[in-house]
Order: structure tokens, then C-alpha cells, then sequence
């Protein structure tokens, strides 16, 4: 009773939804599984995962462990790629701010609750902020041991070997470890997890992290999480050790040479640049004063210098 | 219970699918290093039996106890299952008679190799490769295929890599199902040469399925025969075929080809 009086209650958004969209008992349902999996770092909590007004891959695991932790007092960012404005991201901020009524931010540093798709802000995350990460495949095993069964032993037991396999042929293939997003972690020295299709540079953010880290697999109806201050241990052999991307040359646009960048073509010529994925990150340097080779007019500039290249 | 020095000790195993006996009271010891081969035609209960050894398939009745390196007996059954699994990836080996159930066909031969390696903990690349090179070399696998999947293999090397495969981590019993089944005579004849090298060289105990009395010949040194789920006669290798006592045995040796 007491979850339809709330409903007429909180539905001041948009008329007809509870708070948040999903039903109080389908959040507290979501918060146990949230809970157990804090309590048990790295392993998969299944839970009963609901239909959501949008497709499955467009981020429904997030979405639901979002609106199951988001309060009135929250402000949301949400990021898809490093962007606050792609599709998924615009989408998704739109939702809860017509089912929520949450306030909703770009800025990192202002945000309480960040959801995120492929990548984990640039600026370093505070103990009073939680992130939200969309997972398309949580199991880390898939694709090396097809029986459902023999993974819930293989994590049960530890016997991680054969994800060490994996990284074996990447070398005896590659000549080095070619595995560059999805890159396999040891959480608390116990259990292996997938960080969700996050670049490998990204890996080293989750170690220690004072913020709270939850993963929702809504098709695979999966929730796991990383509590604060946990080891995070990426993966790697004695003679072949972790370590992350490079890149030659800054951002383009704001000079950051520490940042995760993407690569942008500019024309037909050859003419291409790298500017940070972390748009938030770029935008906020940029305010500061920071500068690119390429921050006046990235087109002119780096078509004149393609053409020359070319030449 | 067994003697100090038995490996493994099976008493009055008995297994039934239904109304079929599969295995039916089963007894006999290993002791290290020894070969036993169980001989019998299909629908014996060959298999089920080599099954219930390696901790597969649980039987319905009887004891099976297997001594680990530090001479401590247990009932395998009676282990918790993490524990049965890490015996049979590191003191056990098991070679399947289709080479395509024990390896990972989208894996290189090096990496299938070192995968028991990496199962108890190897973290050095470098280590794990030269281990895989020295077994490639061992079961005269060509080095250069070291990183091919072992599907571009031809039956007679995947039976060798599975064998590889296994052997790496030193196990002190090997369980193999018709090994040589399904491979032509003269890759089967080296295939047992190799075989029966391994086994002497490294001391291991094997129990050797097979319907093959040449193979059983070559590689073991007692033989049981069986038939309908029952041991019917065993002793040394040369003895029950040269001499066999049992009517079905008779039977058996006088049912082989010759040329």
C-alpha cells in the first residue's frame, strides 16, 4: 500500500510514473542485489531485471541501478564514450530529469551519481560520488568457456587460469597483449571481473577509488560492484606487465597530454586530430586557459598540416 | 584399506544406469608407475569405469582412493570438488579418445600447453613458452606449429598435443580412452612408440582403455578384461593374452585379425 501512496506522491515529473520510473519494489530489490554485491566485491549478483523503455545494449543496467540509488538531492551526469553529448547521453539525462525531476550536470566535479558507457572521467573521483557503468557482458569468461555452469565453478573454485590463456595468445599471436577495452581485472585478490568495455587506460582509476563503483548488466541481469578503496589488479604476466595507451603527440584542443584522446578525422585528405574523449574534462581545461596546438581552428590547421604531410 | 604404497585403490566399485550394470563390483590396485590396461568389447563398461577413476561420474557403491605426493590416501568422492578438480588438472592427466574433447581447438598448441601451467599459478610468459617448446619437442610436434590452433592439426598430432597437454604437469596418473582410436596404423604405431617412451621415462601410472589387444600389449603390464560390467579375468599382460582362462577371454584373443 505504503508504494502506491508514494507513487501518486512522487509523481510530480512526469504524471503517471513513480519516481525514478521503476516501482519502489523493484528498487529495493535492486538495492539487496547492490548491496550483496558491495559486500562481495567483483562478483555477479543476478537480479530480476525489468523491461525498460529502451533497448537492451542502450545502457538498461544502468539505468536501473541509477534510478535505485538516485535521490531528490542528487545531481546526475551521465557520459557515453567520454561525452556528455552523444545520443545514449543526452537520452538518458533526459529520462531522469523528466522522471526524477534530478537536477543534471556536465561538469564531473559537480555530480553526485555518474553514469557512464566505455569510459571513466578523467578527473579523479571524490568518496561522495558513486559511478554507474552500463555492461553489455559481465561474465569475463565468455568467450573462452561457452557452459554457464563451468564459469560459476571456474569463480566459485578460482581457477583462473584460462583467462590467462587469453592473454597468452594475445603474446604468442601479437607479440604483446593486444587486449585494449574489457581488459580483465582481479578485484580484492578474489574474483575476476569485466570492467565493462572501458579502455585498458582506464583500468588504473579503478584501483583504490574513493568512489563507489556499480556495474549493471540489464539483458544479462547482472549487478557488481567495486567498493571504495579496493585493489583493482589488472591482469598481466611477470615479463609482459600492464601498462596503457600512449599517444605521440597532446589534445588538440586543450594540450592535455594525460588524457585518454580520440582520433578525429577532418576531411577527405588525410588531415585527422586527437582530441580528448572526456568532453567535460576538455571543455573544463580549456576555461582554465590551457591550449592545443589545434585550439583556434582545428579544420584550417590541421588540413594545411595534412596537406603538407601528404605533400 | 590399501597398502602404504598402492596409488590408487578401487574396492567393490558398482555403477548402473537403470537396469544396466555398467560396472558391477568392481576391485583392484595401482600401484606408481605401473600401466593397466581394461580391455573388453563396446557396451562392456570400459569407459563408465575409467570415468568413475578420474572422478567424472560418481558410482553407486564403493570406494575408490587415491594416494597424493605426500602419501596421504583419500577417498576421491569424499574430497570436496575444488579439490578433486585441482587433482585432476595437476597430480592426474586425462586423454580422451577424440582429441577434439581435451583441447581448445581455437587456442594456439602453446597456449593449450601451458594452460595447466598457468592453472596452478606460472605468470612468466617467457617460462610458460619454453615449457611449451620443450613438450612440443617431446611428442615430435614440429616446433614451428607451436602457434597454430590445433583445428589446422592432423588427428595423429592433436592426439600428440593432448597428450602434451596433459603431461606438462608432471602428473603421476594418466587416464586415457582409447588413445589410438580412430588414427591410421602407422601414425598409431608411432603414437604408442611415443607412448610407451613417456610412460617408462617419466614413471607415470597410466589405466589405458581400449578394444585394441596389439595396444594393450605394447603399453601395459596387467591387463583386466572385462564384459558386462564385470572383471572376468586379469593378471600380467602376457599371461592372459598368450594364456587366457576365462571363456570370454578365449574368446577375445582368438577374435584377432591375422595378416
Amino acid at each position: 500500500m505504503s508504494a502506491r501512496k508514494r507513487k501518486t506522491r512522487d509523481a510530480d515529473g512526469e504524471t503517471g510514473y513513480n519516481f525514478a520510473y521503476l516501482d519502489e519494489q523493484t528498487k529495493r530489490m535492486i538495492r539487496r542485489c547492490i548491496l550483496k554485491a558491495v559486500a562481495v566485491p567483483g562478483y555477479q549478483v543476478p537480479f530480476g531485471s525489468r523491461e525498460m523503455p529502451l533497448p537492451y545494449g542502450w545502457g538498461t543496467g544502468g539505468i536501473q541501478v541509477t534510478a535505485s540509488i538516485i535521490g531528490r538531492d542528487d545531481i546526475l551526469k551521465v557520459i557515453d564514450q567520454g561525452s556528455d553529448d552523444t545520443t545514449n547521453a543526452v537520452s538518458i539525462r533526459a529520462f531522469f530529469a523528466k522522471t526524477a525531476d534530478v537536477a543534471t550536470t556536465e561538469e564531473t566535479s559537480r555530480a553526485s551519481v555518474i553514469q557512464t558507457r566505455h569510459r571513466i572521467p578523467e578527473r579523479k573521483l571524490r568518496a561522495d560520488q558513486i559511478l554507474v557503468y552500463q555492461v553489455p557482458i559481465p561474465e569475463p569468461l565468455r568467450f573462452l568457456e561457452p557452459r554457464e555452469t563451468e564459469c560459476r565453478k571456474v569463480h566459485a573454485y578460482s581457477e583462473y587460469g584460462v583467462m590467462q590463456v587469453k592473454l597468452y595468445e594475445d603474446i604468442a599471436r601479437y607479440g604483446r597483449i593486444t587486449t585494449a577495452y574489457a581488459y580483465p581485472v582481479r578485484v580484492d585478490d578474489r574474483y575476476i571481473m569485466d570492467p565493462s568495455p572501458i579502455p585498458k587506460f582506464d583500468n588504473p582509476k579503478m584501483d583504490n577509488s574513493p568512489a563507489l563503483q556499480l556495474f549493471g548488466a540489464g539483458r544479462e541481469k547482472r549487478i557488481y560492484a567495486i567498493p571504495p578503496y579496493t585493489k583493482v589488479h589488472s591482469l598481466d604476466f611477470d615479463d609482459h606487465p600492464f601498462d596503457v595507451e600512449t599517444w605521440e603527440e597532446p589534445c588538440g584542443l586543450c594540450g592535455a597530454t594525460d588524457s585518454f584522446l580520440d582520433e578525429i578525422i577532418l576531411d577527405d585528405q588525410g588531415a585527422r586530430m586527437f582530441a580528448c574523449s572526456d568532453s567535460s574534462f576538455c571543455t573544463s581545461r580549456r576555461a582554465e586557459g590551457h591550449t592545443g596546438p589545434l585550439s583556434e581552428d582545428p579544420l584550417a590547421q590541421a588540413s594545411e598540416g595534412g596537406r603538407a604531410n601528404a605533400g | 584399506m590399501p597398502d602404504d604404497d598402492v596409488l590408487l585403490h578401487v574396492e567393490h566399485v558398482s555403477k548402473t544406469f537403470g537396469e544396466i550394470h555398467a560396472c558391477d563390483d568392481v576391485s583392484f590396485d595401482l600401484w606408481p608407475g605401473e600401466v593397466l590396461g581394461i580391455v573388453g568389447e563396446s557396451g562392456s563398461g570400459k569407459t563408465t569405469l575409467l570415468k568413475c577413476l578420474a572422478g567424472r561420474e560418481e558410482p553407486d557403491s564403493g570406494l575408490i582412493s587415491y594416494t597424493n605426493r605426500r602419501g596421504e590416501a583419500s577417498d576421491i568422492f569424499a574430497m570436496s570438488e575444488p579439490e578433486r578438480r585441482m587433482l585432476a588438472r595437476t597430480d592426474w592427466g586425462f586423454v580422451h579418445q577424440n582429441p577434439r574433447d581435451g583441447l581448445r581447438l581455437d587456442i594456439t598448441a602453446g597456449g593449450n600447453i601451458g594452460e595447466r601451467l598457468m592453472m596452478v599459478g606460472a605468470r612468466h610468459y617467457g617460462n610458460i613458452r619454453e615449457e611449451a617448446e620443450t613438450w612440443m619437442n617431446r611428442v615430435e610436434l614440429e616446433f614451428g606449429r607451436i602457434d597454430s590452433p590445433p583445428r589446422t592439426f592432423s588427428g595423429g598430432m592433436q592426439q600428440r598435443l593432448q597428450i602434451a597437454r596433459n603431461l606438462v604437469s608432471g602428473p603421476r596418473l594418466v587416464f586415457m580412452d582409447e588413445p589410438t582410436g580412430g588414427l591410421d596404423v602407422s601414425v598409431q604405431a608411432r603414437l604408442l612408440d611415443l607412448l610407451r617412451e613417456l610412460v617408462r621415462e617419466l614413471q607415470v601410472a597410466v589405466v589405458i582403455v581400449t578394444h585394441d589387444l596389439a595396444v594393450a600389449r605394447l603399453l601395459s603390464d596387467r591387463l583386466m578384461v572385462m564384459r558386462r560390467g564385470a572383471v572376468v579375468e586379469s593378471g600380467l599382460t602376457d599371461q592372459v593374452l598368450d594364456d587366457p582362462q576365462h571363456e570370454y577371454s578365449q574368446l577375445l584373443v582368438s577374435s584377432i585379425l591375422q595378416v
